[in-house]
């Protein structure tokens, strides 16, 4: 599956705008502001019905424009073509059709077209706090997982309640453990259920993120992904009951899987702490390519891969390696954004695949 | 639609504006209607709604709202009183009524157990179940509450209420509705229904009851 062709009308700084794309390498190349990366947010939209940096859709509109249209033409084996569209007008719903069929819900646009977005926001997955980290597994996970993501909404429905529960007992001064209990138990089996299928992504998933580091870095770092969770060393069962007295003190539930942590580790150091810039940088690029790699294993056929400005602070040889994987044929089509056009022709005139270059700002 | 000429009109509009579903535009296009009917159909009207809260008494044994001391369910020959459903409100009992598949009582607890509305086991209708169960002349309790974590809490925190007493303990099934097609069934409830399935043979038996 790849993109064929690609139509804006008034979507942030384009006016109008087609370009036609190939099936493998597309670079983008211009100045700061000249709109690279909203053409991979086009993309994205495409995929994800939302931009990936701004959730109010209608910001995405040109300045004082109405309305933003982005039309996306993908091939699947061979000739069938698939249009999607997307539309927001001021003051209106989002609009998305599938060859002009109009969606009911968005949900069901999302998955069909799967892409991966490689982005300097990345980094925010290392310096940020553990929510970012739950969030990213989470949103991984339920892409494909539907049960997963019931349950978690779930999950954190009865936490919420517990928690008004644990504040009342304090507020009023009085406590009922019949009243917990029966949050207890929806807590420990929802838990129990995420947790396990946490464990088991995890298992998947970290092997392909160790396999990409090693092949970036040049194999000379070792590194790894340790998941923390209370859930870990004991039982969701036995930590619920001992933490109980801990809960009502602190009028919060203090243990479960809404506490769990990914930690990145490098050298057996904390990449966070002891990193290097370029080594959290290739650290994020590596997750995101095992993510790649998971969701082509589910879907079947390769997401599009979206890069964005992946050379600042990547030293040559790293920025050569990865450029050689993301070629290989396991990978489908990619952007790329670049501020030199110079050091992508370089890179890319030597290699055997086929790419094509755009030249930002367009011109007719 | 900030000022009404008339500060007696306006909070007639209001109040209407007050009542669930309605809008500002909706409440004032009732205000006027009113206000043009005869002056009998606008006192009746009121009076409706004066003498329902005024006379208006719950059922002594199910909590549903009743004309008399007992509702017309609970006060009926007809219906079978060992068999007890538990709902929400007023509204459940309405709905599962019109279906006409219930002969069985009712026990309408009045909201569901959730905290964060300051809702609690006290606040609801559950020691008047318990008591009916003690009171060892049910056969089943069923448990027909909203398919939501707090519904689901609420069935539990029951259960567990009456687990000592032995009374058989069912729950509305939950699945696909009748004439749904399974492709346009969400995940969820499609994945629900194939852990939950039912015996053909009691399905067929049921229909020729």
């Amino acid at each position: 599956m790849f993109l064929h062709k690609l139509l804006l009308s008034d979507f942030k700084n384009y006016e109008q705008a087609s370009l036609v794309f190939s099936d493998k390498i597309n670079c983008f190349t211009g100045n700061n502001g000249v709109g690279k990366t909203n053409l991979l947010d086009a993309i994205h939209y495409l995929s994800f019905c939302k931009s990936f940096f701004n959730p109010a859709d209608t910001q995405n509109i040109r300045h004082g424009q109405d309305f933003f249209a982005i039309n996306g033409s993908f091939q699947r084996n061979g000739d069938s073509n698939e249009l999607v569209q997307c539309i927001q007008k001021r003051n209106q719903r989002k609009r998305f059709l599938l060859n002009k069929k109009e969606y009911d819900r968005l949900a069901d646009h999302i998955g069909n077209f799967p892409l991966v977005m490689i982005s300097p926001y990345d980094r925010d997955l290392i310096s940020e706090g553990s929510e970012i980290r739950r969030k990213y597994i989470d949103s991984v996970i339920s892409q494909f997982d539907k049960q997963y993501l019931d349950d978690l909404i779930q999950y954190n429905k009865v936490l919420v309640q517990r928690n008004a529960l644990l504040k009342t007992f304090a507020e009023r001064d009085f406590f009922d453990s019949a009243q917990l209990e029966i949050w207890d138990e929806q807590m420990i089996r929802l838990g129990k259920l995420l947790f396990a299928k946490r464990t088991r992504f995890l298992e998947a998933f970290i092997p392909i993120f160790q396999h990409y580091y090693t092949f970036i870095s040049g194999g000379q770092e070792k590194v790894d992904v340790q998941y923390n969770s209370h859930l870990c060393s004991s039982e969701m069962e036995i930590l619920i009951r001992e933490n109980r007295s801990r809960d009502r003190s602190a009028q919060f539930s203090t243990v479960g899987i809404h506490k769990d942590d990914l930690e990145f580790t490098l050298d057996g150091f904390q990449v966070k702490k002891f990193g290097s810039q370029g080594q959290q940088k290739s650290f994020v690029v590596a997750i995101k390519l095992a993510q790649f790699d998971y969701t082509r294993n589910i879907k079947g056929y390769k997401p599009i891969l979206l890069l964005d400005d992946v050379f600042d602070k990547l030293d040559d040889v790293r920025v050569q390696q990865l450029i050689s994987l993301v070629s290989q044929h396991n990978f489908g089509q990619v952007f790329i954004t670049d501020t030199s056009e110079d050091r992508i022709r370089r890179i890319f005139d030597t290699m055997d695949i086929d790419h094509k270059f755009f030249s930002l700002p367009l011109k007719d | 639609m900030n000022s009404l000429p008339s500060r007696v009109f306006e909070t007639a509009v209001n109040e209407l504006a007050k009542l669930p579903g309605i809008g500002r535009k909706t409440a004032l296009r009732m205000a006027l209607h009113l206000l043009k009917s005869r002056k009998e159909d606008a006192e009746a009207f009121g009076m409706a709604i004066i003498r329902m809260h005024n006379d208006i008494r719950y059922c002594r044994e199910c909590g549903n709202i009743s004309d008399d001391e007992l509702c017309s369910i609970c006060g009926s020959p007809k219906r079978d009183k060992s068999i007890v459903c538990v709902v929400e409100d007023i509204r459940d009992v309405i709905a599962i009524e019109n279906t006409g598949q219930f002969n069985g009582v009712y026990h309408v607890l009045g909201g569901i157990i959730s905290p964060m509305e300051g809702i609690g086991p006290d606040e609801l209708n559950i020691e008047g179940l318990i008591e009916k169960v003690n009171s060892g002349s049910l056969t089943e309790i069923i448990l027909a509450l909203p398919t939501t974590i707090e519904g689901d809490t609420t069935n539990f925190y029951i259960y567990k209420k009456l687990h000592s007493s032995a009374i058989p303990v069912t729950m509305i099934a939950r699945g696909i509705s009748i004439g749904d097609e399974l492709e346009h069934t969400d995940e969820v409830t499609l994945g629900r229904s194939i852990v939950n399935r039912t015996p053909y043979e009691s399905i067929i038996q049921k229909k020729n009851q």
